[in-house]
């Protein structure tokens, strides 16, 4: 029987919405007690946090290891490590391989090597249709007794409406959960930043913010016929927020996330065509940045992700538009999202109910929260410690992060998975 | 007279001397090439490449000529037909020419920032020749000496830019140089190729080209570009003639001393009307070629004085 107590915590705690001194009890790798008073006797390890915060482990939607495939650009057990110091317990990866993730065998082989490499928890997703074409849907039943947490064809739009109507039929069946990404695929064709200003400026191909709106406009429509629980993996304009809004009062089983890059960075941060800025959909304007905020904060949108995208340096040393897109964020998300705790527009149980408590809830998980019972899933970290990011210390395989050498501040001290560290910073 | 920069990338990054210093120098150049002997030596000695990964042949030759009657060794490279096709990145191709050790390298590509990309990865000056939509700024150079020598200066002037702005780099660089020089600047064309965003550069976005020609003092077409275009931004070419062409009528709505510019090559009957092109009364479309290779010499011979100053 392992015990370990944390001492002298600063607790975040997202289902209550505290922020407040106290002290927590892991036994057996599951929470046993918590307490703002003093602290049980206890004959096993002793963790004195000196005033720290100890929060839910973060559990990341979206995250692409790059195995079947890629193996130099991710594999499992980078990832794994990447996640580690990150603070994040548990990701949620992407079937966006070669192949895609779209049958049980190919779900076996990278559940298989993500038990054997990864120190965190692996969950993964499947691709909803075959080969992310948009023609046929999955074998989602087989898929779900696999282990697939949901179904998604990543940034693939499936355009043909007819085959996504009877996809999400079929998935409500099965109680799947079915992630979009919601864009009008005509008009955000070739696209390589959003349109206004610093597009027309530099002369880059460009899509309005509309085609998000239009894109979630007919996905919403699909469940008002479907029925079927459906998630948007990003929403990163304020034109597709009343819709969203709307949704949800009508009922529908609908949630949505948006990434820590869109959460931070604008347009402009592109400057002179820097590739690793380059992310999908583009980087939009101030104000639909400060919106996205603004939704988190009342908790329209649910969920931040990373949206983890490892790319090589060969795929980045291109001409803008022909660099490949994405960016990796796994061990940059929690300091990134600690520049909206420091520029005061949201709190950190705030920030924990979006990267931790609603994902895991979306998924139905028991973590992401600080509750008896759930797993021992935490983050031990620092909010205040300053450091300018060097993106060749990064555990990932690829490097490709739009902070490089910038200022950030807040830093991961350790990770437990289960009662486990699994990550301690020196 | 000093001029800062290592390299020549976009006139956004110039300030209004540096504008006038290369259009000055030019002008010392447009004499030189109408004399019989038309050497100089200021680029003797000196290394020069052209890179072109897009078709040019007017471009090409001006920075050719102007590299030769200034005395450097100039190469031309058809960049389509070589390495690139064996699947070379543009930095790799880049290193190796700079490997060569040339001093200045004259860039053109299909893509925005590549030229910007490029430069950052080799030691010598870079020209932009033009790079995707984003900009040309010798182009904008030397528009900006033909509506001088035309005008007698080069502010105040009201200039109304026609036509395919939304894929032009010829618009954006022109647009960025005659607002740092404080002009009035129009632009027109049916909105899907003159989008609304260039409003808030200071510009005033017409769709209706007798209300932007009014009064204007300089009418600059632009080439309807037929190959940058994925489909249906115009419904026809007889159509856009018919509403965007440039013809006696309408330029007869500018003012009656205006000047016609095009940065060629011209799709005459579909942009311009053939024989208002040739009117040598109204058309400065010869003289614009003739102050490129001026501009070209004057802009090439500042960016090596720099390395040479630098280096000592």
């Amino acid at each position: 029987m392992t015990t370990t107590l944390f001492t002298n915590a600063r607790l975040i705690d997202p289902e209550a919405g505290t922020d407040s001194p106290g002290w927590l009890l892991a036994r057996d790798g599951v929470i046993a007690a918590r307490g703002a008073k003093t602290p049980p006797e206890t004959d096993g390890e002793v963790i004195d946090c000196g005033g720290k915060c100890l929060a839910p482990g973060i559990v990341d939607i979206g995250v692409k290891v790059c195995e079947p495939g890629e193996r130099h650009k991710e594999s499992y057990k980078s990832a794994g490590l990447a996640a580690a110091a990150g603070g994040v317990t548990t990701i949620v990866t992407r079937p966006d391989t070669l192949p895609v993730i779209d049958t049980p065998e190919t779900l076996e082989f990278v559940t298989r090597r993500a038990q054997a490499d990864a120190p965190v928890n692996v969950l993964p997703m499947a691709a909803l249709t075959k080969g992310r074409e948009g023609r046929e849907m999955t074998e989602i039943g087989f898929l779900m007794d696999a282990g697939a947490v949901a179904f998604t064809d990543c940034d693939h739009v499936v355009s043909n409406t007819k085959v996504f109507s009877r996809a999400l039929t079929y998935a409500r069946s099965c109680g799947a959960l079915v992630i979009a990404h919601p864009q009008e695929p005509g008009l955000s064709q070739g696209a390589a930043a959003t349109s206004g200003k610093f597009a027309t400026l530099y002369g880059l191909p460009a899509v309005s913010p509309m085609a998000e709106r239009m894109g979630l406009d007919r996905d919403i429509a699909l469940l008002e016929m479907t029925g079927a629980r459906y998630h948007a993996d990003q929403i990163t304009t304020a034109r597709a927020l009343p819709a969203l809004e709307r949704a949800k009062r009508n009922g529908l089983d609908i949630t949505a996330g948006t990434s820590i890059h869109h959460l931070t960075l604008n347009e402009l941060d592109v400057a002179d065509y820097r590739t690793f800025f380059k992310v999908k959909p583009p980087l939009r304007s101030e104000g639909d940045r400060q919106a996205v905020i603004e939704a988190v904060r009342s908790g329209l949108i649910d969920i931040i992700s990373s949206m983890h995208t490892p790319q090589d340096e060969e795929s980045k040393r291109l001409p803008f538009e022909e660099a490949a897109s994405g960016a990796v964020a796994l061990e940059t998300l929690l300091p990134a999202a600690l520049r909206l705790y420091h520029g005061e527009q949201l709190d950190l149980p705030t920030l924990f109910r979006a990267m931790s408590l609603n994902p895991a809830k979306r998924l139905g998980l028991n973590t992401g929260k600080l509750a008896a019972d759930a797993p021992a899933d935490l983050v031990l970290f620092d909010p205040e410690t300053p450091f300018v990011l060097d993106r060749f210390t990064l555990q990932s395989k690829s490097q490709n992060t739009p902070f490089d050498g910038q200022r950030m501040q807040g830093r991961v001290l350790a990770t437990y998975v289960a009662g486990a560290a699994v990550y301690r910073r020196n | 007279m000093s001029f800062a920069h290592r390299h020549l990338l976009g006139i956004e990054q110039l300030s209004q001397s540096d504008i006038t210093a290369i259009l000055d120098l030019a002008e010392k150049y447009v004499e030189l090439n109408r004399q019989s002997l038309k050497h100089a030596d200021e680029l003797s000695g000196l290394t020069q490449i052209n890179m072109f990964f897009e078709n040019s042949t007017r471009t090409q030759a001006s920075f050719e000529l102007a590299g030769k009657r200034l005395g450097a060794d100039v190469m031309n490279m058809a960049m389509q037909a070589s390495s690139i096709k064996k699947g070379e990145t543009l930095i790799d191709t880049a290193m190796t020419l700079n490997a060569m050790h040339p001093d200045l390298l004259v860039v053109r590509h299909p893509q925005s920032g590549a030229v910007d990309l490029l430069a950052q990865k080799v030691n010598c000056a870079v020209l932009n020749a033009g790079d995707g939509r984003h900009e040309h700024p010798t182009q904008a150079l030397l528009d900006a000496l033909t509506i001088r020598r035309a005008k007698g200066r080069l502010h105040r002037l009201t200039v109304a830019i026609c036509g395919d702005v939304a894929h032009s780099r010829v618009a954006r660089s022109n647009l960025i140089l005659l607002g740092k020089m404080e002009n009035r600047i129009r632009l027109i064309g049916p909105p899907t190729l003159v989008p609304g965003h260039f409003a808030e550069f200071g510009a005033e976005v017409y769709e209706d080209m007798s209300d932007g020609l009014k009064d204007a003092d300089v009418v600059m077409m632009l080439r309807l570009q037929k190959e940058r275009m994925d489909g249906g931004f115009i419904p026809s070419e007889r159509e856009y003639y018919h509403r965007y062409g440039l013809d006696a009528a309408k330029l007869a709505l500018a003012k009656p001393d205006a000047i016609v510019m095009h940065p060629g090559p011209m799709n005459r009957g579909v942009e311009i009307d053939g024989t208002l092109a040739d009117d040598i009364n109204r058309s400065v479309i010869q003289e614009q070629v003739e102050m490129g290779v001026a501009v070209r010499m004057a802009a090439m011979e500042l960016l090596a004085r720099h390395h040479r100053e630098v280096a000592a």
